[in-house]
C-alpha cells in the first residue's frame, strides 16, 4: 500500500475541507477502501478519518421517522432491537451483509459508497472504462456476475444489501458537501455510470453521507429481503430482492419492489409494483410481477441465469408476504 | 487534529499490555502485531479481508486486523491468540481444538479460535448454527469444519462448568 497522510477529522465541515485536497479519500470502516488501495486501485495521498465525527453517528427515532447515522456499523443496524421490530428487512440485509468481522468494522455509509465487485475493475493492471479507460472488458469477458438491466456503459452491479431494503423502505439520504448538500431520495442518490459521470452515485469528490432517515411504516406494512448467492452465506448477492408492502384490507396498497445484483444501480421495478397494486395476490399474480420486474432485461453471455432467478426471488417474496 | 504521514508514535493496548510503536499510517493492525510487536500467533493469509487467519478482537468484537490499520487502533483493547493461554493452562477453546482434532494445517485456526471465543464471550450457549455463523468469516482450506464446530460447543460446556 502506497503510504498517506492520516488526518482525523474532528466535524463535517473539517471533513469537508479536508476533503478538497488533492487526492484525498474518506475513512469510516476501511474494510472496502484499504482492499482498493492494497491493489492499488486507489492511491489517495490522504485518508480522512471520519469516525469522531458526531454528527454521523447514533440510530436515534424521531417519532415520525428513524435516523441511522453513516457511521453505524452493520452489526449495529443487524443487532438493533427497534430496527429489528420496526424495519425487519433492513435488519435481515444487514444479518445477510459480508462476514462478522466485516460487519464489526464496515459502516452504513461505506456500504452505501462501496465500489463494485467486477474483477476487471478491480484487477491492478487493467484500466477499465469505469477507471478512466475505453473498454467495460467484462461485456464481451467474463459476465456472471454482471447486469440484466440498466444499459449501462460499465456492467458491474452495485454490490451493496442494504440499499435494496433501504429504497423499498422509502429511505431519504442526508448529503453535506460542496456539490451536494440537503436531502435526497436513497433511488436517486444512485446513477447509472455514463460517458459523462463515470460513477454510480451523485457525490462530489468532497461530500459525504451523513446519515438516512426511513418513515415510519403504516401498521399494514410487511417486507422480505431476499439473497440469492454463491454459497450460504459471506458472499455478494447474484440477485436480491427488497420488497415492501402496504395491505389495504386483503389488497396490496403501495408497493416497493427493489432489486439487488442486476443494474449498476439498486433497481426499482415500478412494473412490478404497477402489477400487484390494488389487487389480492395469489401465485399467478406474483408470477406475472416476476415476469413484469424482468421484461426488459438484455443479459450477457454468462448471466442470463439472473434473468429466471430475478423473476423467482420477485416471485418468491411476494408469496412469503401473503403468507 | 489529528495528523500523520511520516511515522509517528502510536499507543496501543494489546493483551492487556501498553504498548508503544513507531509507524506509517499505512501500517496494518496485523503487521503491527507481527512485526513490530513480535506476536506472530496471528496469521496473514489473503491480506484483503477474505481468509479470516488475522483475526483480532478489537473492543471484545472481531475484526479483520489485515484490513484494520493500527494508527486508528489507539485507545483500543486489542486482544490477540496469545492471551489465551494464562500460566501456561491453555484456553478451553483451544483445549477443545486439539481435544476435538479442530484442524490439520492449523493457519486457520488462531482466528477461528479467536471468532470462537468472541462468541462464547457473549453468548455462553451457543447452538450449532451459532457457531456456525460466528466462524462464516474464517475459511479453513483443510475443511476441518465439522470439528471446528464440535470444538466451539464443547468449549463451550467446559466453560460452563467453569473452565
Amino acid at each position: 500500500m502506497k503510504n498517506f497522510e492520516y488526518v482525523s477529522a474532528p466535524n463535517l465541515a473539517s471533513a469537508i475541507t479536508q476533503l478538497q485536497g488533492s487526492n484525498s479519500k474518506a475513512l469510516a470502516g476501511g474494510t472496502d477502501l484499504l482492499t482498493e488501495m492494497k491493489e492499488r486501485i486507489k492511491t489517495p495521498d490522504r485518508l480522512v478519518n471520519l469516525k469522531s465525527i458526531h454528527e454521523m453517528q447514533g440510530v436515534r427515532d424521531d417519532k415520525d421517522k428513524l435516523w441511522i447515522g453513516a457511521l453505524t456499523t452493520l452489526s449495529e443496524i443487524e443487532s438493533h432491537r427497534f430496527i429489528a421490530e420496526r424495519y425487519p428487512i433492513l435488519a435481515q440485509a444487514a444479518y445477510l451483509t459480508a462476514s462478522h468481522q466485516l460487519r464489526n468494522a464496515g459502516t452504513l455509509g461505506g456500504n452505501l459508497c462501496q465500489s463494485v465487485r467486477c474483477w476487471y475493475y478491480r484487477h491492478p493492471d487493467l484500466t477499465c472504462w469505469l477507471k478512466g479507460g475505453e473498454t467495460c472488458y467484462a461485456q464481451e469477458g467474463i459476465n456472471r456476475h454482471h447486469a440484466i438491466l440498466g444499459n449501462a456503459p460499465c456492467i458491474a452491479v452495485q454490490p451493496s444489501d442494504l440499499a435494496p431494503a433501504l429504497i423499498a423502505l422509502d429511505a431519504v439520504v442526508r448529503l453535506k458537501g460542496d456539490e451536494v448538500d440537503g436531502d435526497l431520495s436513497l433511488d436517486e442518490f444512485f446513477v447509472l455510470p455514463d460517458e459523462g459521470l463515470r460513477q454510480r452515485t451523485v457525490l462530489g469528490k468532497s461530500d459525504l453521507v451523513v446519515g438516512v432517515s426511513i418513515p415510519k411504516p403504516a401498521a399494514s406494512s410487511r417486507g422480505i429481503y431476499l439473497k440469492s448467492m454463491e454459497r450460504e452465506d459471506w458472499s455478494f448477492a447474484l440477485v436480491s430482492v427488497a420488497v415492501q408492502l402496504n395491505f389495504a384490507g386483503s389488497k396490496v396498497g403501495t408497493a416497493r419492489i427493489v432489486l439487488g445484483g442486476v443494474a449498476g444501480k439498486p433497481w426499482r421495478a415500478k412494473s412490478a409494483e404497477a402489477v400487484i397494486q390494488g389487487k389480492v395476490l395469489n401465485d399467478s399474480l406474483a408470477e406475472e410481477a416476476g415476469a413484469a420486474a424482468v421484461a426488459g432485461a438484455s443479459p450477457f453471455e454468462h448471466n442470463g441465469y439472473k434473468v429466471v432467478l430475478a423473476k423467482n426471488l420477485v416471485k418468491r417474496a411476494l408469496l412469503e408476504l401473503n403468507k | 487534529m489529528l495528523k500523520a504521514s511520516a511515522k509517528s508514535l502510536v499507543q496501543l493496548q494489546v493483551n492487556g499490555q501498553a504498548q508503544e510503536i513507531s509507524i506509517e499510517p499505512r501500517r496494518t493492525l496485523l503487521d503491527a502485531l507481527r512485526v513490530d510487536l513480535g506476536l506472530t500467533g496471528t496469521k496473514k493469509g489473503c491480506d484483503e479481508g477474505t481468509c479470516g487467519a488475522c483475526t483480532v478482537l478489537k473492543e471484545g468484537k472481531p475484526v479483520y486486523s489485515c484490513l484494520t490499520l493500527a494508527i486508528e487502533c489507539e485507545h483500543s483493547r486489542i486482544e490477540t491468540i496469545e492471551n489465551l493461554a494464562k500460566d501456561g493452562k491453555m484456553h478451553p477453546v483451544q483445549f477443545a481444538f486439539i481435544e476435538q482434532d479442530a484442524l490439520q494445517c492449523g493457519f486457520c485456526t488462531p482466528g477461528q479460535i479467536m471468532s470462537i471465543k468472541a462468541l462464547l464471550d457473549q453468548n455462553p450457549k451457543p447452538t450449532e448454527s451459532d457457531i456456525k455463523r460466528a466462524v462464516t468469516g474464517n475459511l479453513c482450506r483443510c475443511g476441518a469444519y465439522p470439528n471446528i464446530v464440535k470444538a466451539a460447543l464443547s468449549a463451550a460446556e467446559r466453560l460452563r462448568r467453569g473452565g
